[in-house]
């Protein structure tokens, strides 16, 4: 299961999505918005999504990671639209026969998220004004872009 | 050839419009967009160097070609998840 919803995300969708007998272990994972950001306070945030292509990058981190671990079973759902405090954005579930390998996998999921998936997240401030975030690390992994006059 | 474009966020606020048809001369590539949008707004030139472009659904490069019905993405920096 990879999905963008505007829907509240409970993580029931992502941990059903992936349960089995063969499972030791569901690693969960929640990112949830923060009331801060680098000490600035955050009245909410609004993601934004390209859904078709955002569900095919998140198919093909699973794919990545079936190569990698063994492990055939995650899902990842992201929420767009307005967020309050305290809301969760992205919830990802890698079942695994043992725990270690969930944990890493599970982590490797949201670490690749955050680079190839398209969702743009705009702060909204506590005094009224807002921003598109900008990453620190930019794209090392899709192919890079050469200026228009190359 | 007709091709879709879609501009998202920071894109879609500079141009002031999310999505649009474009007509483009056969043997076109994505660097004819782009071409294009700096045309209508220089400074989105200053963006091209962080942004990626994508084609039906994946990566693309500006020599990437274009062929009838393609569905074209200026792609800002992607920022999704719980932490910057």
């Amino acid at each position: 299961m990879f999905r963008i919803t505007t829907e509240v995300i409970t993580g029931a969708e992502v941990r059903e999505a992936v349960e089995g007998p063969d499972a030791g272990a569901v690693v969960l994972f929640f990112g949830t918005v923060r009331n801060n950001t680098g000490g600035r306070a955050v009245k909410h945030l609004e993601y934004e999504s390209y859904p078709p292509m955002a569900e095919k990058k998140m198919a093909e981190i699973a794919q990545e990671i079936s190569e990698k671990w063994g492990i055939g079973r995650v899902a990842m759902i992201h929420r767009v639209g307005k967020l309050e405090i305290g809301e969760v954005s992205v919830a990802v579930a890698v079942a695994s026969p043992h725990r270690k390998d969930g944990f890493e996998a599970c982590k490797y999921a949201m670490d690749r998220l955050k680079q190839i998936v398209p969702i743009w997240k705009r702060e909204v401030w506590a005094d009224g004004e807002s921003e598109w975030v900008k990453p620190d690390a930019v794209f090392f992994d899709a192919p890079k872009r050469k200026t228009l006059n190359d | 050839m007709n091709v879709t474009v879609k501009y998202f966020a920071v894109c879609h606020e500079m141009l002031d419009r999310s999505e649009e048809e474009m007509e483009l001369p056969e043997g076109s590539t994505v660097r004819t967009i782009l071409k294009r949008l700096e045309e209508e707004w220089p400074e989105i030139a200053e963006f091209y160097e962080v942004m990626q472009m994508s084609v039906n659904w994946e990566y693309a490069t500006e020599n990437t070609e274009l062929t009838e019905g393609d569905e074209v993405a200026l792609i800002p920096p992607v920022t999704g998840g719980c932490d910057v």
